[in-house]
């Protein structure tokens, strides 16, 4: 089945700065992941590929760690009550067979087109999805804080009220985060496309949280939660497949899971200072910052395949370094954003009991 | 000034660091032996699935209990609609 001695020398030596490098992107990865339900990993996974972790080993790590944050953050916000049990299961089972096909896809892929062939995949899959879905869902933010009404009950999309009207005989349940009935035909499509997504780039959650807020109708902030319940659905099944072939390093898993426990809880009570738009903000920002990334990547990947004239090693170093540098510069700004946005929430609450306490000592 | 009357989880803050240190050490301290089992694969996966439960418990906690004593804690008003 797998060769034992093969799988154990796929596992580095870890020194303290490895680490510490993996403890503190974990930390800030699971601040965002906190905060929006997903993030994080498409750093993490080409983070640990930098160390020289084999690729599938990277995944696999990054998938064990991803679920019990996942469960920790779900708990956290669920005391807020942010999250719906029932349509983050729904939606996690149907993720998972996504998962399952996605992965199937990817080494179809793989097997046909080779290592560049897969790469330029996952490189146009990003960029075509975070360009369509990241930039709706930042010019919407945008629109709500141009508006000026960014305190107020979010708007149900005229789609999602369109879906919430369709009856389906049979297929109906009621969820909470949408306060209405939605067909599971609706809910099973989004699902099964969030583990695809989640297969190819890492980070369903970019097509999950959006998919639920414009397509079933649910509040940024219940969305952006329930996603963690999916997260932690699909991390089981995906962290059980590939330990099953012996791919999981279990101490990357831990020492990231060490830091981003602490980003989780942080970035979980962050989502009670601010104002549901900001999640759709933060979201955003990451994705199209993300999306520049990767495009970056694509002419490499075309040009390992024929599809123009080759780059020099120098140029292709340059991009693969710049397209890393973008990544983490998405996730840092994604974490500026939560962390300024907290103390800022922070500050009006304390303005506000000041307040009280002055007019109560006027009464 | 609630949060300052509040009784802050020292106790158990302290129990849970020391058990996550513990499984930290534990960890790191047998490397070979946790990869080369990890490594076989089949019924073997349960243990790094287990192991993520055990560490999420323990250290989970012990974060949620560190954030509350520095005072970092959700807002009084909690909106969600």
């Amino acid at each position: 089945m797998h060769d034992v001695a093969q799988v154990v020398s796929n596992f580095i030596d870890l020194n303290a700065v490895n680490v510490t490098y993996l403890f503190l992107v974990g930390f800030v990865g699971g601040l965002v992941s906190g905060f929006i339900g997903s993030g994080g990993a498409f750093v993490l996974t080409p983070g640990m590929m930098s160390l020289g972790v084999p690729g599938l080993v990277a995944v696999a790590s990054n998938m064990c760690h991803k679920f019990p944050k996942a469960l920790i953050g779900a708990i956290k916000r669920a005391k807020y009550g942010q999250v719906d049990v029932k349509l983050g299961i729904i939606l996690g089972v149907s993720a998972e067979a996504g998962v399952l096909y996605g992965a199937q896809v990817q080494e179809n892929i793989k097997r046909i087109y080779g290592d560049a062939g897969s790469n330029l995949y996952v490189s146009v899959a990003f960029v075509v999805i975070l360009a369509v879905v990241g930039g709706f869902v930042l010019r919407d933010a945008i629109k709500s804080y141009r508006s000026g009404d960014t305190s107020g009950e979010e708007k149900i999309s005229p789609l999602a009220r369109w879906i919430q009207s369709i009856n389906i005989p049979g297929t109906m349940m009621h969820f909470k985060a949408l306060n209405a009935r939605v067909s599971i035909l609706f809910t099973i499509p989004l699902g099964f496309a969030t583990g695809m997504l989640a297969a190819t780039i890492a980070v369903g959650g970019f097509i999950g949280v959006p998919g639920m807020i414009y397509l079933l109708g649910a509040p940024s902030l219940m969305a952006s939660a329930t996603e963690l319940v999916i997260a932690f659905v699909m991390g089981v099944g995906g962290s059980f497949k590939y330990a099953m072939h012996g791919l999981v390093d279990i101490r990357l898993a831990m020492v990231i899971l060490g830091g981003s426990l602490f980003g989780i809880q942080l970035g979980a009570m962050g989502t009670t200072y601010v104002k549901p738009y900001m999640i759709k903000m933060v979201m955003g920002v990451i994705m199209v910052t993300v999306l520049f990334s990767r495009a970056l990547m694509v002419p490499v990947y075309m040009a390992q395949l024929g599809f123009i004239s080759p780059i020099t090693e120098d140029s292709v170093k340059l991009m693969k370094s710049t397209s890393f540098a973008i990544m983490i510069f998405a996730l840092a700004l994604g974490a500026f954003i939560v962390l300024k946005a907290m103390w800022q929430g922070k500050q009006e609450e304390r303005r506000a009991e000041l307040l009280e306490s002055l007019n109560h000592g006027k009464i | 000034m609630a949060s300052n009357t509040k009784t802050k989880p020292f106790g158990r803050f302290l129990i849970m660091g020391i058990v996550s240190s513990c499984l930290y050490v534990g960890l790191m301290m047998n490397q070979g032996t946790v990869n080369t089992y990890v490594s076989k694969g089949g019924m073997y996966a349960f243990l790094p699935v287990v192991a993520a439960f055990v560490f999420s418990y323990f250290h989970g906690t012990f974060t949620g209990d560190f954030w509350t004593i520095l005072g970092v804690e959700a807002a009084k008003k909690k909106e969600c609609k």
